[in-house]
Formats: C-alpha cells, structure tokens, sequence
C-alpha cells in the first residue's frame, strides 16, 4: 500500500504514456516529466516567495503581507500579474540582444540543473552516470548570464554589480565542488540516483551522510557555499538594495526582472536539492522503520526545512563586504574543503567503531577553530565605549 | 550524418563565425561560447559524457568568463572596426576554402573513412579515472604542477607589493 | 570560534519569530485601517472651536477678537465679527464669528492660535484624517465643520482640559462673586437709601 502511495506518481505518468502510440511514447514521456518538474518547482517557487515575505516579516516583529488571500496567500499571484504588465523598459544605449538573452540565460540552466534530481524513488528526470558533472557543468553556465544582464544594460553600476557577482560565484564554486567531491569519493559515483541509494537507513542507524563527521563539515560547507552561489544573504552584496540599488538587473523591469527572481530562487531549489541528495539522504527517511512515509514527501519535507533555513539566515545575518566574502571563500572554506577530503579518506580507511569518529572529529573541528582564529586576527574587535555629553 | 549532427554542426560554425566576424568584441566572446556549447553537444553525441559535461563546466564556466573579463579589463574604445571586404580579407578567405578543400580530400581518401568503424569503448567515469590514476597518473601529476604554478603566480601578481623601505 | 555569533544571532531571531504568534510585544504592527494607534495626549494636528454646553452657536466660547487670525503665521484663519452679541459662560455679552474659516491645507499646526487665544476658544485637535477629494472647496473648514463639544475636548487631551475648566470655573465662581457682592452692596445701598430720606429732613433742618 505504501509501495503505491510512493509510486503514484511513476504509475500515473506510465498510464499517461501507455496510451499513446510507440513512436510517439518517449517524445510523450519527456513532455510530461519536464511539464512536472516546471509545474512544481513554479509553484513552490510562488509558495516560497509568500513564506519568505511573512516569515522575513514575523522575524523582524512585523506581519508580512496579509491583504491578497487568506494570510496572503495568493500573494505571489498578484506579484505575477504585476510582473507580467509592467512596462518593459530597455535602455536606448543597451544592447538589446544581449539584454534580452540574460534572463533566458539564467533560466534555462537551473531548470536543467533540476533535472538530475532524484526527487522520489525512480523519479529522477534523468538518471546518467555522470549526473553530478552535468548538475556543476550547468550551473557553470548561470555564470554567463549574470555576465550579459551587467554588461548588456551600459550601466556603470550594473557592470559593477557584475563584476563582483561573477568574482562571488567562481570563488565560491570550488568550496562548492571539493565538498561534493568528497561524497562523490566515499560513494564511488557520479550519479545521484546511486548517491542517494548508498544514504538508505539501516535498522535503527541513520545512513545519511550528515551524520558522519566528514558529512556534518562537508554540509555547513555546501550550504554555506550554496547560498553564495544563488546570491541570498549574506552573500548578496552584488544585488544589495542599499548598496548599489539592484546590482546587475538594475535595468530590467517587469517580466525580466521576474525571470532573473525566478532564476534566482529555482537555482536555489537546484542546490537545495543537490545538497538534499548528497548529505541529507535523498528521499530517504532517518530511520528504518520511517520509510513507510513517500519518498517524495520525505524529499520536499527536507526542501522545506532547508528553505526554512535559508530565510532564518536571511533575517539574521548582515551583508558581507566584498573582501569579506573573498577572504572568507580563499582563506577558510577552500582550506576546509581540502582538510574534509583528507577526513573522509582516513574514514575509509580505518574500520568501523568509535576510534574512526574521534579521529575524524579531530581533523575536522582543529582546523576549524585554528582557520576561524585566523580569521578573526586583523580586526579591533574590543567593547566599544560611549561618552555622553554631560 | 544524422540530423542532430547537421543542426548542432551548423551552430558550431555559425558560433564561431560570428565569433571572427562580429564587431562588438563582448559579442564575439558569447558567439564564442555557442560554439563551446556546440561542441559540448557533438561529445555528449558521441556518448563521451565526462568530456562534454568537463566541457562545459570548464570552457563556458570558466574560460568563457575569462575571456570577457579580459576583455573589458582591457577595453579598448568602442570603435567598430572596418569593412571586412580588404585585400586582406579577400586573400584569407581564398586561402580557408583552398585549405579546407585540402583537408577534406585527404580525408575521404584515407583509409579511416573506408573501413567500418570500430564499436566505441565505453568510457564511463569510473573507467576514465581509473586510467588516469594508473597510467597517466605522471600527466596528472605534471597538469597538477602546472596549475599550481599558474595560481602561485596570479597570487604573486595580485598581491600587494611591499613598501619600499 | 568562529560561527558563535551567528548561532546567537539565529537564536534570537527564532526567538522573535516564535514570540510573535505568542506574545504582543514581539508583534508590533498597527493594521492601519482596521486599527488605530491611540493618539498621545499632547498630539496636535488641526485646530478645532470649543463650545461649553449642547448648542454649536450658544455656547462657543469664540468672540471673534481675531487675535489668532492676526497671529496666525500662514494667515489661513478668516474671521467676520458678528453686528449683535450674545452672552458668554460668564454672561456677558460678546460679539461671536459669524464667519470662521481656516484652510486646512494652509494651517501648519504650530498652535500659536492656541497659545494667544485669550478665551480658551480655539483648541488643537487630534483627527488627522482630514483627507478628501477636492483640493479647494473641501479643505476650508468652516464654524460648523469647527465647533466640537468641551466633552469631546475632554475626551482628547483630558489634562488640559479639566485645567481650562478649572480655570474657567474659577472665573466663572469670582464673576458670580463679584455679582453677588454687588448685588448685596447695591441692595444694602437702596437699604441704606430708603432708610437715608427718613434721616437727611433731620440732618438738614438742624
């Protein structure tokens, strides 16, 4: 019974499918799975702006907006009517193809990306072998975009906005990479399908990774780097309002600047779910005897959470400078990568028991603390005094 | 030669002659990374899927960036450059299509096009790497060095110079 | 260590966040329509006319001396003294407006009206939803628009009002003091004159 409430999905799109004629069945079956995944992550995309706003909002002892529906939730479609009515204003000094590229550049990228997500049992998209690779190959591309949307709108501030977003995302993306290296290296695959199937739990032991000491490093480092690919605070000095207005999409109004939003925010689903897959166990439940709930629901549970996450960092935490982000990409996060990769291999090697946690705890958390230190030197960090004029 | 072949081949050339032709060098460098892509799409049609996925992530993730960033780092005014029809450009494409010609008769006269082809070794990653860390693990080792080299010396180069005493 | 601030900092937001559904203080927002925030007593905004009593044209306290309108830094106040007078709270009898406008769109709410008023007459409302759809005619208040009850006076600034009342009472009480002790001097004097005619005859015969 729970083999069909998990399946359903599966089940539904083979009825579908079988209905049509053989030539025309895998041309029917790709249709319907992309129309899936743009469908759902549309309207998770729509949910989540609504939970971001209220959730912001109840952070900072406000409500959020609550006019449009119940608690505001259709929220998210009045956002869209206006998106979609607004005038489209494009410079006369842009560069009008390439301005109109961007945000079909950023798009296109992070849907792909989401294809290679294994969201359910046997509801990957795609399931090849080198899945992975193609997830940081096309993320690679969201790159370019951000490039033509600075440079294409003639706009000193814009290129600016673009320059440091570019400097931001290629020096975060080594973290990024070396921490799913590190999965890839204790998996032995590139395929997130066979990622996922390696995390199943084990009787009363949860098999996710985030539960080893390597996985716990490897995580905080992922998520860490994640949010600074996507361009969300902390890291959001590139697209800051009160730094330099709207970075690189100044000059997009209407339904560009919605699509370079909808990038932004299906990139970080694409990375959530990456994360999702590689420390977080997939669609797999923590325990044996949990497995009974459907995979799906077990996957965007965990998307939720993370998103959940995502905003609570985004109500705490201030900007980071410029060179406070470079800093903090060179000088700590690639050092710790490295440091996890070599963790993981000494996990490998020494056999199962309590001696292997130890270790690898300690070659984990001392480099921590002596890079967190180093990071700290430098800066005049005493109680600051206040004279009062008498 | 199949139709996905003839499509993605056009886009190649047509990336990469825009590439030489355009007059907007920012222009050029994206037509540039359309033919990257294109030839990203001619491995992953090949079924070498390491190598067009590396393709991508590396030429239009990383070099693509890196030609546009020198690019604008090294601007030059905006002054379209002028009309391609010189002498110069008359003899240079004379001499493209005499040496095309060239190439293309020798190879549909040679032996490889005769022959059927071989089946294709399956080349999985797991297969890739396994090589690379067995027999050609003195390449990656001597790559390994020579990327080292390159980031020590972009470190060296943007580093702030010392105060002179 | 690195990382404990931001644990801190996302404890205290979780906190913020909770506390919202739970507690009042961590949910300060005023759903404007619907909800009002209570005005401070010492807010101003508009000025308005005090009448004592239950009649607008009786018991307003204005007597039309234009001090405020003279003073008025913006001169958005018009004034038309009335031909005839009634009685004031003490029973006298004033001139009244019959004409008094102020421009709500000119009034700069600096209460200067109020402080040279000699008559306790003209006060400085809290109603700020002033707002209408006609730029001209629809912002010139005019006496009937003006005129509001010393309850409701009362009911805004209660310190000051119940001062002015005092005050106003006080005058009031001395006034009918003054009254009666007239009235009572003047009796005994037609006292005194009725009973003088009898004795003057004799003071001057002899």
């Amino acid at each position: 019974m729970s083999n069909a409430l998990d399946q359903i999905f599966v089940t539904l799109k083979h009825a579908i499918v079988a209905w049509f004629p053989a030539s025309w069945q895998g041309l029917v079956s790709a249709l319907i799975t992309v129309a899936a995944i743009i469908a759902v992550f549309a309207g998770l995309f729509a949910l989540t702006t609504i939970l971001e706003r209220k959730g912001l909002g109840r952070i900072q002892n406000r409500l959020g907006p609550n006019r449009v529906g119940p608690f505001g939730l259709l929220q998210p479609v009045a956002d869209g009517l206006k998106a979609m009515t607004k005038e489209d204003i494009v410079p006369r000094a842009a560069d009008h193809i390439v301005h109109f590229l961007a945000p079909l550049a950023l798009v296109v990228p992070v849907f792909l990306a989401l294809a290679v997500v294994p969201i359910g049992r046997n509801m990957a998209a795609i399931d090849i072998d080198a899945g992975l690779l193609f997830f940081f190959a096309v993320g690679a591309a969201t790159e370019l975009s951000v490039f033509m949307a600075g440079w294409s709108s003639r706009n000193k501030y814009s290129l600016l906005g673009a320059m440091r977003a570019i400097a931001q995302m290629i020096s975060y993306e080594v973290p990024l990479i070396l921490s799913a290296v590190t999965v890839v290296m204790m998996v032995g695959s590139l395929s997130p399908v066979k990622i996922v199937a390696a995390q199943a739990p084990d009787g009363w032991m949860p098999g996710w990774h985030l539960f080893t000491p390597w996985g716990f490093a490897g995580f905080l480092l992922f998520l860490t780097a994640a949010t600074a690919e996507s361009n969300r605070s902390p890291f959001d000095l590139p697209e800051g309002e009160s730094e330099i207005i709207a970075g690189y999409y100044i000059e997009y109004s209407g339904f560009k600047f919605a699509l370079f939003f909808l990038g932004e925010y299906i990139g970080l689903f694409a990375v959530s779910g990456l994360a999702i897959t590689l420390f977080l166990g997939g669609w797999h439940a923590p325990f044996a005897f949990l497995e009974w709930v459907p995979s799906y629901a077990w996957f965007f549970g965990k998307l939720l959470g993370l998103i959940a996450l995502f905003i609570w960092i985004r109500g705490t935490l201030p900007r980071l400078r410029m060179d406070q982000l470079m800093n903090f990409a060179w000088k700590f996060m690639l050092p710790m990568s490295l440091v996890n990769l070599v963790t993981a291999g000494v996990w490998h090697f020494m056999g199962a028991g309590v001696a292997r946690w130890l270790v690898c705890g300690v070659l984990v958390a001392g480099p921590y603390f002596v890079l967190g230190r180093s990071l700290f030197e430098g800066q005049k960090l005493s109680k600051r005094t206040y004279r009062y004029a008498d | 030669m199949t139709a996905s072949f003839a499509i993605i081949g056009l886009l190649t050339i047509a990336g990469a002659t825009a590439a030489m032709s355009l007059r907007n060098l920012v222009h050029c460098a994206l037509a540039l990374t359309v033919a990257f892509a294109g030839l990203a799409a001619l491995y992953l049609q090949l079924d070498a899927q390491f190598v067009g996925f590396a393709q991508i992530l590396v030429y239009v993730g990383a070099v693509a960036i890196l030609i546009v960033f020198a690019v604008l780092l090294t601007r030059s005014s905006e002054t379209p450059g002028a009309s391609r029809l010189t002498r110069a450009g008359i003899w240079g494409v004379a001499i493209a299509v005499v040496v095309f010609g060239l190439l293309t008769a020798m190879i549909s006269s040679s032996p490889a096009v005769r022959h059927p082809a071989p089946p294709i070794p399956a080349a999985t990653v797991r297969d890739i790497g396994n090589q690379l860390m067995t027999k050609y693990i003195l390449p990656l080792e001597i790559i390994g060095l020579l990327l080292t080299a390159a980031l020590i010396g972009a470190v060296i180069i943007a580093m702030p110079e010392k105060e002179a005493e | 260590m690195l990382g404990e601030g931001i644990i801190k900092g996302m404890a205290e937001t979780a906190r913020n966040f909770v506390g919202s559904y739970v507690t009042k203080d961590r949910l300060t927002t005023v759903q404007y329509p619907e909800e009002r925030l209570p005005q401070h007593q010492a807010a101003r905004n508009f000025p308005f006319l005090v009448f004592d009593g239950k009649d607008p044209e009786l018991g307003l306290r204005c007597v039309a001396c234009q001090i405020c309108e003279k003073e008025c830094p913006p001169q958005c106040i018009y004034i038309v003294k009335s031909k005839d007078k009634k009685p004031d709270h003490i029973g006298k009898p004033q001139f009244y407006p019959a004409v008094f406008d102020i421009d709500t769109s000119v009034c700069m709410s600096c209460q200067i009206c109020v402080e040279v008023c000699p008559f306790e007459a003209i006060k400085m409302d809290t109603e700020y939803e002033l707002s209408t759809t006609d730029r001209f005619d629809q912002l010139l208040m005019r006496k009937a628009d003006l005129a509001k009850s010393n309850e409701y006076y009362q009911q805004i600034h209660p310190t000051e009002a119940s001062e002015v009342d005092a005050r106003l009472n006080a005058e009031k009480a001395k006034a009918e003091a003054k009254a009666k002790a007239e009235a009572e001097a003047k009796a005994k004097a037609a006292a005194l004159k009725a009973a003088a005619p009898q004795a003057a005859p004799l003071a001057g015969k002899t």
